[in-house]
């Protein structure tokens, strides 16, 4: 049964990815607003709306309605399926935090069309949406055998740090990228890897800003993963738990900024620009399985002695305690 | 838990609708207020040309696969069109407030905005301020109409249906809107909304007229979609008939 929840987990996950994709493209081909109602499509149910209608922009804007209507009823599931089965409290906060953010990014959603893209909700929309991907994969990432056997986890404080703050580097460079998507700032510098032909762009205002700043973001981001998997390599090479993350990270890392570089040079070709989401994403999903299993003995020791001082063993059920 | 959650969403509610608030079309309204008539034994005439300087980009015929219901008629850009060195659609108008003297009777007759073949006819067309306008949706496929202004109230309509109509009516001047179709992203119109009669769209050859316009000195706007605005000052005598010119470069 719980093998069976991890891998339900890690579908939600995929399913997530999936709709990072498919809200990427209604971004990048500009169809936001092809359906102007919400949650209904032209007046019909959202669910009953003919495919025949599904044509230049609806297409992607109802089909992203779609996923996340699906990804947020296997959200429902996984909730309620680890409420029941899940004997730690914390995962099964976890699971209804997911269900919260879930039902929140589909209210942001529907504002942010209601309210004709203002920046501030579709930037909101799609920072949430990177919190609830962390969220589902956490929960794949706990769920899974080899979190639950871990014996000797690696207790290693400068990789807590460093793991944290990489990824708290990386969400936050999503967060600028969002901003320069959602104020149409992508092409503000319009070369790579120069801007305007310089090094420092010749002439500023808020797009040529909130730009070079996601440049420079994708510089910080690189010393940071580097810092991160260096200090994997250096004094953690035999644990493959977190020699793989580091070595996934590298790879995402390179792939992400040329990524970045084909955003510009293509003037932002909707399929370059979205894998440039979608690989964003996965970025910060791996940063954070490293950040999460550098940070597992902590966790273990920190639930042992609040267990302890509790004088109950760690995991009961809480609905278990309650039962006479 | 689930109050906190409850919660965010009230606090996310109130921030969209505090963000969310869009145009203002009750704001200061500059429609015609005056008492007096224009004389018609007076009235002057601007005419002019718009003229295109360098070499116009060439025609780009766009690819309107995603959507069969557009039909087989090619289509090109209507950004920059150039006929004889004269460019077209770019809008001309009185830019001083003429309305806070004359009076100018709106009229209740709509201007029709098509959208034919999955493109907007005209591309560029003014309205006056209080005046009806009507996108129609003359095509066997779905639009939605979305108007973009900033001194008027942002809207977003649907068309799922051929031959439906959206009546608009904006009550404050602004030159230009911006008219999209995000259904089909190639779709833009733009309507220039005025306070008095006085404004045209240039045609072919680039020329354009306006008619009626009683004597004094006025600065005459031309806008265009891409290629920005200009501005010229003009006194009119009694019955005068002047001839202006603007010209438009491309865009560095």
């Amino acid at each position: 049964m719980g093998v069976w929840h991890h891998r339900y987990a890690k579908l939600v996950t995929v399913c997530t990815v999936l709709l990072i994709a498919a809200g990427g493209m209604v971004t990048s081909t500009d169809s936001g607003l092809s359906v102007p109602d919400w949650p209904t499509t032209y007046g019909w149910n959202m669910f009953t709306f003919p495919v025949s209608k599904w044509v230049g922009g609806i297409r992607y804007e109802h089909s992203h309605r779609l996923i996340a209507s699906t990804v947020g009823f296997l959200t429902i599931v996984l909730a309620g399926w680890t409420w029941w089965i899940e004997t730690r409290p914390w995962v099964r906060k976890l699971a209804f935090a997911a269900l919260g953010a879930v039902i929140l990014q589909g209210l942001l959603g529907g504002l942010t069309v209601l309210f004709f893209l203002p920046p501030a909700i579709s930037i909101g929309h799609a920072g949430l949406a990177q919190i609830f991907f962390c969220l589902t994969l956490t929960l794949a990432l706990v769920t899974s055998p080899g979190w639950k056997s871990a014996t000797a986890p690696v207790d290693d404080a400068m990789l807590r740090r460093v793991a944290m703050a990489t990824t708290a580097i990386i969400y936050t460079q999503i967060l600028v990228g969002a901003t320069m998507r959602h104020t149409n700032a992508g092409l503000a510098i319009p070369d790579f890897p120069f801007a305007f032909g310089q090094l420092l762009p010749p002439v500023w205002n808020a797009k040529v800003a909130i730009h070079f700043a996601h440049r420079v973001g994708a510089l910080v981001v690189t010393l940071a993963i580097l810092a991160t998997s260096s200090h994997v390599f250096y004094h953690h090479r035999g644990r493959r738990e977190l020699v793989r993350p580091a070595f996934l990270l590298l790879m995402f890392l390179s792939m992400q900024v040329t990524l970045g570089a084909f955003v510009v040079w293509s003037r932002m070709d909707p399929v370059i620009n979205t894998a440039h989401v979608v690989n964003g994403a996965l970025v910060l999903g791996t940063s954070l399985v490293l950040t999460l299993r550098a940070n597992a003995a902590a966790a273990q020791s920190f639930r042992r002695a609040r267990s302890a001082a509790q004088g109950r063993p760690e995991g009961l059920r809480a609905n278990a305690e309650a039962r006479p | 838990m689930s109050r906190n959650f409850a919660l965010i969403a009230l606090a996310a509610l109130l921030a969209a609708t505090a963000c969310g608030s869009g145009g203002d079309d009750t704001g200061k309204s500059l429609v015609a207020r005056g008492t007096k008539n224009v004389d018609p034994a007076t009235a002057a005439t601007i005419g002019g040309t718009v003229m295109f300087e360098g070499t116009p980009p060439p025609s780009t015929t766009i690819s309107m696969a995603s959507d069969p219901g557009c039909g087989t008629t090619p289509v090109t850009s209507e950004s920059i069109l150039v006929d004889n060195g004269g460019l077209q659609n770019v809008f001309v108008y009185i830019k001083d407030d003429v309305g806070s003297e004359y009076a100018f009777a709106v009229p209740t007759e709509p201007v029709k905005l098509d959208q034919k073949g999955c493109h907007y006819i005209p591309h560029v067309v003014g309205v006056r301020a209080g005046q009806p306008l009507e996108v129609v949706n003359s095509d066997n496929t779905m639009h939605n109409v979305h108007g973009m202004p900033e001194a008027n109230r942002e809207f977003n309509t649907g068309q799922p249906v051929p031959g439906m109509k959206t009546p608009t009516t904006f009550t404050t001047p602004e030159v230009l809107i911006r008219f999209k179709c995000d259904v089909h992203s190639w779709m833009h119109a733009y309507v220039g909304v005025v306070a008095h009669p006085f404004f045209a769209v240039s045609g072919s050859g680039g020329k354009f007229e306006l008619k009626g316009i009683p004597p004094g000195t006025y600065t005459i706007e031309a806008v265009h979609e891409k290629l920005g605005r200009q501005t010229q000052s003009v006194t009119l005598g009694d019955k005068d008939a002047k001839t202006i010119t603007f010209t438009f470069k491309p865009a560095v």
